[in-house]
């Protein structure tokens, strides 16, 4: 298989160089929109500002100036410090947000690893990112990052489970755990023998998408779960004592995250890559796809950034009282429906 | 000693270390946090040193005295129109609100009254810094609970109030306006017609805040039921203004005081809350900026003409004497206590500022709370670094 069905065909090594480097744009493309769109205009005008302005036409240069800005500063390490640990993190982070792109299919053709495992690999390399954030806190040497990064590893365990048990009702809905005919499975599906629009799982399995987006809110430390780096108490958390590069790098993780897990939801709920109206195994997909991916993650992570700029914080035992006796229990019945009603039809 | 006793006392000691091998079993080794001098959440050099087991709060000092600028002894060597200049700066967010207990005092140590007019603008800007000063304080509640967007709500709108101030007095923080027998300057032209506007839209902002803060279930889960302060218990440690209020004590000395400034001509209602928990402060408070709003459009309407400046020698010398005066200001009771010796410069004054005593509760409430609630609590108690040091 190639990464587009193209012509020509590609030795093995080209493809592995041309997949490293659309992972690395899937990774940091997705980061980069989010921190702009969201995170500097969309927050100032709720909260009634412009936003950057100065650098580039609406500030669109910004985010060069801000990681220019963050690769000048100096490789600090508090003195206690366990180095190797507190180096390791961010890249630990980080390894487990480059790993969760893989399973993303953009078109029919164009993905980067095609497995029948990949729902279950998505879950399980989503949940790396907690020792680095554990490493991090136990690193630094300091309270503030201890609190935090247990209170995050806390938080991240717990809602782990519903993550996972909101994907379940879709699995059992699509019969499978290969993503890939996830999004074939909602592009052939027809509502009540009607295949206009196919079958996005956001229909049948609504309850399933709001306890994933409730999930992947507090996988990502945001408002309002984001106890583990509240910065009017504990400062920033596990962040406190990272500085340049290395806060750039959790930074980065943080919001690529957030744009994968977005995308993640789209291809679950609302039909990853394919567009209603057009015949799924087109090749047109390949060119289209990732856009029509692009535009549905910007969709479900327009939802998490309002949350975010909205909600005030929940305490560290009320966030794990909403996962364990809410949004578990929720979750379980969703899946026992669900999977009554794919034996009754 | 006979056998029996000694072998009760056997086994009580024996009890005794059994219990004490249990609690040293089950004990986990505590942390001290300092939550300040440098932190996020005191907006200021408040240090609180925090005694953790685990997240818990086993015991909490406040440390006070960074920001201390010796006040007090400043005003020794300063004249009393001069003094005026400094105690402005102890709340800086109602900084207007400081003048006039001062003032007040040195009137009645002068025997003189401000005549009418001065009265009345005196109280309408006494209103509108406290507008300023607690319209901030319903933003930043939101903020140190991790809402970002409603403090800059609240810095919009301050914005319009502080340039109403700054439109009478020339400063828009440290106006400086309050004289001894009146008030410096009359209402500039077209100030009224502004100021009701201002307060149209102060008012919709705290529509905006009771929907955006008080209506939200986070906001309630985080606030009701943390931090509780009996009526008794608030009392015995001096609380004062909104945050003895919220405990359903009803006390509130623009109508009980009743000195100098004109709130028992005003048609108003003093807001109390029963349950005295971090919710109940911050609902008081957004009630209470309602209250000065109604206040201030009522002075607006009914501002009698007039002079704004009683006779006065040009050089004041207060008679010897000493007298005490308070007021309700936006953070609480404050009181000047001056003795005069008869000379140009007061002999002694002793400040009584409101966020003292508020922060003086601190080891007793936070006791056995959870960290973001030593948070929530520090924040709902609202001080101003200011006001605690002087």
């Amino acid at each position: 298989m190639t990464v587009f069905n193209l012509a020509i065909e590609l030795a093995y090594w080209q493809q592995t160089v041309i997949r490293s480097i659309l992972g690395l744009v899937a990774v940091l493309l997705p980061a980069g929109t989010l921190v702009y769109l969201y995170l500097f205009k969309m927050m100032s005008f709720m909260q009634s500002r412009l936003g950057p302005m100065e650098a580039g036409p609406y500030g669109s240069l910004q985010l060069l100036a801000e990681v220019g800005k963050f690769l000048q500063k100096e490789d600090l390490f508090p003195r206690a410090a366990d180095r190797v640990v507190f180096k390791a993190a961010p890249f630990v982070v980080l390894a487990s947000t480059f790993l969760l792109v893989l399973v993303l299919p953009a078109g029919p053709d164009a993905w980067f690893i095609n497995i029948d495992t990949g729902v279950f690999l998505a879950l399980a390399v989503s949940s790396i990112s907690v020792i680095g954030i554990l490493m991090a806190g136990w690193g630094s040497a300091s309270k503030y990052s201890l609190i935090g990064g247990l209170r995050a590893a806390g938080q991240l365990v717990a809602y782990e489970l519903p993550l996972v048990l909101a994907v379940m009702g879709v699995v059992i809905q699509a019969g499978t755990l290969n993503v890939q005919e996830i999004v074939l499975a909602q592009a052939n599906g027809e509502i009540f023998g009607w295949g206009g629009i196919g079958n996005p799982f956001l229909i049948t399995q609504f309850l399933g998408f709001v306890i994933f987006l409730i999930a992947i809110q507090a996988e990502l430390t945001q408002p309002p779960f984001d106890m583990p780096v509240a910065e009017s108490e504990i400062v920033t958390g596990y962040l406190t004592e990272y500085t340049g590069m290395r806060f750039l790098l959790f930074f980065i993780g943080e919001f690529a995250t957030a744009g994968i897990f977005s995308a993640l939801a789209a291809t679950f709920f609302l039909g990853g890559w394919y567009l209603p109206g057009l015949d799924p195994t087109s090749n047109l997909f390949n060119l289209i796809g990732p856009l029509v991916l692009v535009g549905k993650m910007l969709l479900v992570s327009f939802l998490i950034f309002w949350f975010r700029f909205t909600y005030p914080r929940f305490r560290e035992d009320q966030l794990q009282q909403l996962a364990w006796k809410v949004l578990v229990p929720l979750s379980l019945v969703n899946i026992v429906a669900t999977g009554v009603l794919k034996v009754a039809f | 000693m006979n056998t029996e006793a000694s072998a009760q006392q056997l086994s009580y000691i024996e009890n005794q270390a059994s219990d004490a091998r249990v609690n040293i079993e089950l004990e986990t080794e505590g942390m001290t946090l300092n939550l300040g001098p440098q932190h996020p959440a005191t907006h200021g050099t408040l240090r609180i040193i925090v005694r953790l087991d685990g997240e818990q709060v086993v015991s909490a000092e406040p440390v006070m005295g960074y920001m201390h600028r010796g006040y007090e002894k400043l005003t020794e060597v300063r004249t009393y129109p001069q003094v005026t200049t400094l105690v402005n700066r102890i709340d800086w967010l109602g900084s207007f609100a400081n003048e006039v207990p001062f003032i007040l005092a040195a009137e009645r140590l002068m025997e003189v009254e401000a005549p009418a007019r001065a009265q009345w603008i005196r109280t309408a800007l006494f209103e509108l810094s406290r507008i300023a000063n607690v319209v901030l304080f319903l933003g930043d509640m939101a903020v140190q609970l991790g809402a970002t967007t409603p403090v800059f709500y609240a810095f919009r709108d301050r914005e319009f109030v502080l340039n109403q101030i700054e439109s009478v007095t020339g400063g828009r923080f440290h106006p400086n306006f309050d004289r001894i027998g009146g008030v410096k300057d009359d209402l500039p032209k077209g100030w009224i017609q502004e100021t009701k506007d201002v307060l149209v839209r102060i008012n919709s902002f705290c529509e905006e805040m009771e929907d955006l803060v008080v209506g939200n279930e986070i906001f309630q889960t985080r606030t009701r039921g943390i931090g509780i302060i009996p009526a008794d218990t608030g009392l015995a440690y001096g609380l004062s203004g909104a945050n003895i209020r919220s405990s359903g004590v009803d006390w509130d000395l623009r109508r009980d005081g009743g000195v100098g400034l004109i709130h028992d001509q005003l048609d108003w209602k003093v807001w109390t809350h029963p349950d005295g928990d971090s919710f109940a402060r911050y609902w008081v408070r957004l009630q209470e900026v309602r209250e000065s709003c109604k206040m201030v459009g009522q002075i607006l309407d009914g501002i009698p003409s007039g002079p704004i400046m009683a006779k006065v020698p040009r050089i004041i010398k207060v008679p010897p004497g000493e007298a005490y005066v308070e007021t309700e200001n936006p953070l609480g009771i404050m009181g000047y206590y001056i003795i005069s010796k008869g000379d140009l410069v007061p002999y002694r004054v002793k400040i009584r500022s409101a966020s003292f005593n508020n922060v003086s509760i601190t080891p007793w409430v936070l006791k056995g709370v959870y960290v973001p609630d030593v948070i929530s609590i520090l924040a709902s108690l609202y001080f101003i670094l200011g006001d605690i040091d002087r």
